[in-house]
This record gives C-alpha cells, structure tokens and sequence, in this order.
C-alpha cells in the first residue's frame, strides 16, 4: 500500500563521522531551590561554587552545578556520590533552608556530537545556537518538549529530555541524521 | 515568530520558551469576604482589553521557569518593554515617547 512506503535513507560511509547519537549512562541529578542569598552556603556544602548567572555551569570534582533559574540549579554527580549530596545538603538545611529534590531518573541524557550537530539541533530547536557558548547550557524546548542543552564544545551538545519525551526526541534526532546524511 | 527579552536572563529569546498569562498590576483583594457579587466578578473576569499598549503578565515557562510582566502593543504585536514581577508599573507616556 502507499501509506505503507517508507524511505531507505542511503547511509553513507562518512555518516558516522559528521554526526554521532549516543545515550549516555545514567548519572546522580538534583534539582536546587535556594534563595540567592543562602545559595553560597549550600555552595559550600556541596563543593561547588554554584553560579550565579543563568546558563552558567560550575564544576568540582566531577559535580556539575547549572544555574537554571534566578533560584534554581541543576546538580549533575557520578552516582557514587547521591548519598553525600543528599547528605551534605542536609546537613546545611538549618544554616540555609532549601528544597533538593532528586531528579536523576527524570531524564535520559544523549550527547549530540559532529561537525553537523549545531544544524540537526536546530530542526526543532528554536534558539540561536550560535549564541550558546561552549560550557554553557540551557534550559528551551526540543519540538515542544522542554530540555536541557548542554554545549560541552563548538560540535559536541548534550541534550537532558524528559523519560516520557525521550522516544519521541530520540525519533526526531534520527530522521534529522538520516536527512542530513542523504544531503537533503 | 515574536522575540521576547526575558528579564532575569536578560537575553532575547523565541516565543515558543514562553507562556503567556494574562494582564498584569491585578492584585488580589486583601479582604474577599467583603466583597459584593458585582464587585469580585469583577476582579475574577472583567479585564481592560486595550486596542493599543497591554500591560500582560509572561512566563518563561521553558527557561528561567519565571513570570515577568511586559507592555505590548495589541495592534502590532510589538512588545515595548518586559519588566521583572513585582517592578511598578512603567508609565506609558515616556515608554511611547522612547519608541
């Protein structure tokens, strides 16, 4: 039937080059709500010196601190240390009042690599990309789906998407490399 | 696709990171219980609607996740000016003189 017909995108030699999709592996995430004013103390008990300009991104033995909001971070650890986050910050719970929430099954994470990473991103991402600096990252939306772009260098972009949207966004990335790499 | 300056990241972003929220400066009464009908029906629906300057509430729902408050023009679409919440309300006359 021709509702049935589907499209065998070539894919050619240099494909895996231009362009790499991977899903990375699990890692320990914290949401962080704090006052700007107690935000140094919970800096300090976490080791990082939590950032205070949106899109900015501090990082500390292996800890990654995203400055999301005028009041909110985003906490990035290897697993190992989940126990000590949750730990230290409860610990400064009495010295600065806060709201860590773990977030670390909410998101499937992919790395978005290659010389054509910046143009497949931008089919359904409305942001100027040229714009987001290397070792910065944001939160905007991925075709209507919010999530987080990470940009770890000038071709290499990480993409936080929310569990349920995942397959989805997983979808949309692959039909924009398999265009990409029939140089449609 | 409208840009809008979004006050706490100060940056100028796509329409598709916001929400709107409907008009801004709409405080909520101190004491509701003292209210008439006409009076809270008020307050709840009946909204000002100007052909021209619209003070509004926005969200950076998909970004910095908060509201702000902006003056846009209802004819043309173009916004004059976005605030942070709880700034006072700009006065139209020089914000029009600026433009």
């Amino acid at each position: 039937m021709m509702t049935d017909q589907t499209h065998d995108f070539p894919v050619t030699s240099e494909a895996g080059a231009r362009l790499r999709i991977e899903e990375l592996a699990p890692e320990a995430r914290f949401s962080l709500r704090v006052r700007p004013t107690n935000a140094p103390v919970l800096g300090q008990a976490l080791g990082l010196d939590l950032p205070g300009r949106i899109g900015q991104i501090a990082e500390a033995q292996g800890r990654k601190a995203l400055c999301l909001g005028p009041d909110e971070w985003l906490i990035c650890a290897p697993e190992a240390a989940r126990d000590a986050i949750v730990e230290a910050a409860r610990d400064a719970y009495v010295a600065a009042s806060h709201s860590l929430t773990e977030i670390s099954d909410r998101e499937i994470s992919y790395a978005i690599s290659g010389p054509a990473a910046q143009e497949l991103l931008s089919i359904a991402c409305p942001r100027d990309l040229d714009r987001l600096a290397p070792g910065e990252a944001v939160r905007t939306v991925f075709d209507s789906a919010q999530v987080v772009l990470w940009r770890d260098g000038p071709e290499a972009f990480r993409l936080d998407v929310w569990r349920s949207f995942a397959p989805h966004v997983r979808a949309l990335l692959d039909i924009g490399r398999a265009e990409i790499d029939a140089g449609l | 696709m409208l840009l809008i300056h979004c006050p706490y990241c100060d940056e100028t972003l796509p329409e598709l990171e916001f929400a709107y929220a409907g008009e801004a400066h709409i405080a909520r009464p101190e004491d509701p219980s003292t209210m008439s009908d006409e009076e809270w029906r008020d307050f709840l629906f009946i909204r000002s609607n100007p052909k021209g300057p619209h003070f509004e509430r926005w969200r950076h729902v998909h970004g910095c996740a908060r509201f702000f408050n902006a003056v846009r023009d209802t004819v043309s679409d173009r916004f004059l000016l976005t605030y942070k919440a709880g700034e006072p309300r700009p006065d139209l006359a020089s914000l029009e003189a600026a433009q």
